[in-house]
């Protein structure tokens, strides 16, 4: 017995030194980067301490106007995402809007789609000439191009902002909805019985409740637009217009301006900061509201009547613009030699050869990007459940700064990090620059508060006391984790890798600084065909792509429902 | 005295003897041998990246042995890329193509090339190749002005580049960026001693749709997305010809910039041996005559043919290249043109 408490004890040491282990880590991981930017944006080329780059970011025009367009865009973003997705929220929570789940699926559908897809394929549909919606547009109006306005112009701030605003808005229609399911019905029951018509009770009952909910949204979709990398670039630049991550991106060409690159990433950073610590202070105020029972039952839903049309006319246009218009337009122009010409005569799979069988590029890409999403995504998973474990027991020391370390890269935005692991590993002693190990970095940093969220909420439903059952019967604490919880999350750790997985195949902001020619991606393979204009490769790349990202999800749809089962 | 002459001489002859061997470096049984133990050879290059798999496809027949990747970006790009490498001591280069010839004068001043003359290039004229054996020019080509058939009636056409700024055009052109594609540099250096920087100040006013490589320009009025290109390459618009896109070739009044696109070996290949594999068969009058019938470029090798459909390059008012006189001038061209056409 004696053997076995000594054990015990060991083991016990084991993990608080596999926490002390994982605090450094995670330290090394996300501070370091952070802490680089910090040095090399007061450092001039002497590594003495200058204030030079940032005096250059105030004064020279040439970043103070991409900070200004940064600031609208986003701010526009962020109003044409609560303007669409609040109503949509609404009609999906409170009404009897026919199509309720394919609606919700579809807004799913487009939360996965990458943004530069989108972007890529609204090129070929709103290009003010060429793309096929203005075509249609002029055939109509009996002129020829040139003759008349476009109908949409999307090289343009504007045509950025409504793309933007395309891939954004269900963050805020996600927000918005569960608010909405929180909210128990009795309020809005109590004011439909004093005689209150819908559209009252809406404005002046619903709406104030899931206002912090619309808040917090708005907040989260300005983030999201600032810190976007490929749909500026695709849909800005040709219009000559910067924002601060072409500009960052810009000043990645060789020689990197180095100093000036991290000083320019700082306003995103301290921007971020400050936007998720307003929006952690409306959402958790938003408590006053819950008090009172469930919802009612589905009877009492808003009866929608003669608004059924446009209302349903609302989700049309949305999920037309931002899933069926895209995708139709990439299937169409990877099977098409000319994707501007009719369908007759055109018909053609030489897309389809040459991105499978002629370019070089195709099957690095895939290989690297298969490696970066399986390696982020399995030591990603490891990481976030040891760290959400830890943390969520609070036994061992250092409990608090992991769940801390593992939700901060939320704050810092792919660009950014980009830059900071370029300034701490391409000098010694750790070279990465060049490797996949520098890309994996990135991509197991900003995945981390994703996957930590997502494996939290699993763990929180397993009971601690089917472990101490385990713990009393002599397992030791990491067997515990091993035997007993990890199978009852299995599920969750699933959808976690397969989360990070997603999110790895996809990501250009940050892989747009570190990659080099043996470390491609298909995400910047696709980047590099944008700029001699290949659009027949990219629309074929663009549906493997989508094609992989909803059989992963599928795969997910299908182990969340054997656990309902 | 005498002795001395005789020996000098000798010595000359016998130098003069080695530089000939080491200058006409055929692709023999040996060499074959080691590159195919090498295995494999990297191919940066700046040329369109279905014309590169073109002849990367005829490469892996001829040499089924060696694996040819491709790495295709803008001149400029695959400039700033290669130097990024090189800081950070990363070597996965072997063979480079650009057309930003000066890019050649600044590697070889910096001892980054490899001497290396491959058999046909030997009988290039002399202004087509390095005198010292580093490169020599692997294909050319010229940045033209072109439109689109449907768009624009022939008689309305532009002629040259001033009649761009006429508002009837404001929206309608499409134009590439010098701070990644060579061919545009090149172009850049090329009129604005013709046209002045003031020119450019006016065509930017003509709210100019700005891409990014030279092969993109005759793409986009292919489309129909633009109806003019400022500058865009010839070999793209014989592509577009020959492929039946309405698109037609303006060579300007005011002349068209003639770009040539040399090819060297790194010094510090990783593949030394399949570098100059390749280097000896691009240079082949089988693969120079692909790259004038299907990539549309422009050859330097006495034994290609140009097709009769394509205008002479002898009734074409050349705006010749010189990479000596841009080198020093390339930041401030592109910083220029950045701050009138943005990124």
């Amino acid at each position: 017995m004696a053997t076995s408490s000594a054990v015990r004890r060991a083991s016990f040491d084991a993990s608080t030194a596999v926490s002390a282990a994982i605090v450094l880590l995670l330290a090394a991981l996300v501070l370091m980067p952070l802490f680089w930017l910090a040095v090399t944006s007061f450092s001039n080329d002497a590594k003495a301490f200058t204030l030079a780059h940032y005096r250059q970011l105030v004064a020279d025009p040439a970043f103070a106007k991409p900070l200004w367009t940064t600031l609208w865009t986003s701010a526009a973003v962020g109003l044409g995402c609560v303007g669409a997705a609040a109503p949509m929220a609404w009609l999906v929570s409170r009404t009897d809007l026919p199509g309720k789940r394919a609606w919700r699926t579809l807004i799913l559908a487009s939360f996965v789609t990458p943004p530069f897809l989108g972007a890529f394929a609204w090129v070929l549909l709103g290009g003010p000439n060429a793309g096929l919606i203005n075509q249609a547009y002029y055939a109509l109006r009996g002129v020829k191009p040139f003759d008349a306005a476009p109908l949409v112009d999307i090289f343009s701030a504007w045509g950025m902002v409504f793309v933007m605003a395309l891939y954004t808005f269900p963050y805020v229609f996600t927000f918005a909805a569960n608010a909405l399911d929180a909210i128990p019905g009795d309020l809005e029951e109590a004011s439909a019985i004093l005689g209150a018509p819908p559209w009252r009770t809406a404005l002046h009952i619903t709406l104030p409740l899931v206002l912090p909910a619309l808040l917090g949204g708005f907040l989260v979709a300005f983030l999201q637009a600032m810190t976007l990398f490929g749909t500026p670039a695709i849909l800005a630049l040709p219009a000559g217009v910067d924002t601060m991550t072409t500009k960052i991106w810009s000043l990645f060409q060789f020689p990197p301006q180095l100093g000036l690159a991290a000083a320019a990433s700082l306003p995103l950073l301290v921007i971020t900061v400050v936007l998720l610590r307003a929006q952690a202070a409306i959402m958790g105020r938003r408590g006053y509201s819950v008090i009172g029972g469930k919802r009612g039952s589905a009877g009492q839903a808003v009866r929608l009547r003669g608004f059924t049309l446009p209302a349903v006319a609302l989700f049309v246009f949305v999920l037309g613009c931002s899933i069926f218009l895209p995708y139709g337009v990439l299937a169409r122009t990877a099977f098409l030699r000319n994707w501007s010409a009719p369908l007759a005569g055109n018909l053609s799979l030489e897309h389809w050869r040459f991105v499978f069988l002629e370019f070089s590029q195709t099957r690095l890409a895939l290989f690297n990007t298969f490696v970066l999403g399986v390696s982020a995504a399995t030591a990603g998973t490891i990481l976030v459940t040891l760290v959400a474990y830890l943390s969520l027991r609070r036994l061992v020391w250092g409990h608090r700064y992991l769940a801390f370390l593992a939700t901060a890269p939320v704050a810092i935005p792919g660009i950014v990090l980009a830059v900071g692991l370029f300034l701490s590993y391409t000098h010694p002693p750790l070279v990465l620059y060049g490797t996949l190990a520098i890309i994996f970095l990135a991509y197991v940093t900003k995945e981390l508060p994703v996957g930590y969220q997502q494996v939290t909420s699993s763990i929180r439903a397993v009971h601690p006391e089917l472990e101490d059952a385990s713990r009393i019967l002599g397992a030791t604490r990491l067997r515990a984790l091993f035997d007993i919880t990890t199978p009852l999350i299995r599920n969750g750790v699933i959808a976690t890798w397969i989360f990070i997985f997603i999110g790895s195949i996809r990501e250009l902001s940050a892989t747009i600084l570190l990659f080099t020619a043996r470390t491609k991606t298909i995400s910047v393979t696709m980047f590099d065909l944008r700029e001699s204009n290949d659009w027949g490769p990219i629309a074929v790349l663009s549906l493997t792509m989508l094609a992989i990202t909803f059989v992963l999800i599928a795969v997910v749809h299908h182990f969340t429902n054997a656990r309902l089962r | 005295m005498r002795t001395t002459r005789i020996a000098a001489l000798a010595a000359a002859l016998f130098a003069c003897a080695v530089a000939m061997q080491a200058l006409a470096q055929e692709t023999t049984p040996a060499m074959l041998a080691a590159a195919a133990k090498e295995g494999k050879v990297v191919w940066y290059t700046a040329v369109d990246v279905k014309v590169a798999e073109a002849v990367a496809k005829v490469f892996r027949a001829e040499y089924p042995q060696i694996a040819l990747e491709v790495e295709r970006s803008g001149s400029e790009r695959v400039f700033q890329r290669i130097n990024q490498e090189f800081q950070s001591n990363i070597h996965n280069v072997d063979v480079v193509n650009s057309s930003d010839a000066s890019h050649f004068l600044l590697w070889k001043q910096q001892k980054l090339l490899a001497k290396h003359v491959p058999p046909d290039v030997q009988r290039f004229a002399a202004q087509y190749k390095d005198p010292d054996g580093y490169y020599a020019v692997w294909r050319a080509s010229l940045s033209v002005m072109g439109y689109n058939t449907n768009l624009v009636k022939p008689d309305e056409a532009p002629k040259g580049y001033r009649d761009l700024l006429d508002p009837k055009w404001k929206g309608k052109l499409v134009k590439s960026h010098p701070g990644y594609s060579g061919t545009s540099l090149t172009g850049t250096f090329a009129l604005e001693k013709v046209l002045g920087w003031d020119y450019f100040e006016k065509l930017a006013r003509q709210a100019v749709q700005q891409l990014q490589s030279t092969t993109a320009p005759p793409k986009s009025i292919a489309s129909g997305e633009r109806a003019v290109m400022v500058d865009g390459n010839e070999y793209n618009m014989f592509i577009e010809i020959q492929a039946k896109s309405p698109v037609k070739i303006i060579y300007a009044v005011e002349g068209t910039p003639f770009v040539t696109s040399p090819t060297a070996i790194f010094a510090e290949a990783p593949h030394p041996n399949a570098a100059r594999v390749l280097q000896n068969f691009l240079y082949t009058a089988k693969v120079q005559q692909l790259l004038v019938n299907e990539g549309g470029l422009r050859s330097v090798h006495p034994d290609v043919k140009e097709p009769a459909d394509r205008t002479p390059l002898k009734d074409i008012k050349l705006l010749p290249d010189d990479p000596v006189a841009m080198l020093p001038q390339v930041a401030e061209i592109k910083k220029r043109y950045t701050a009138i056409f943005g990124n």
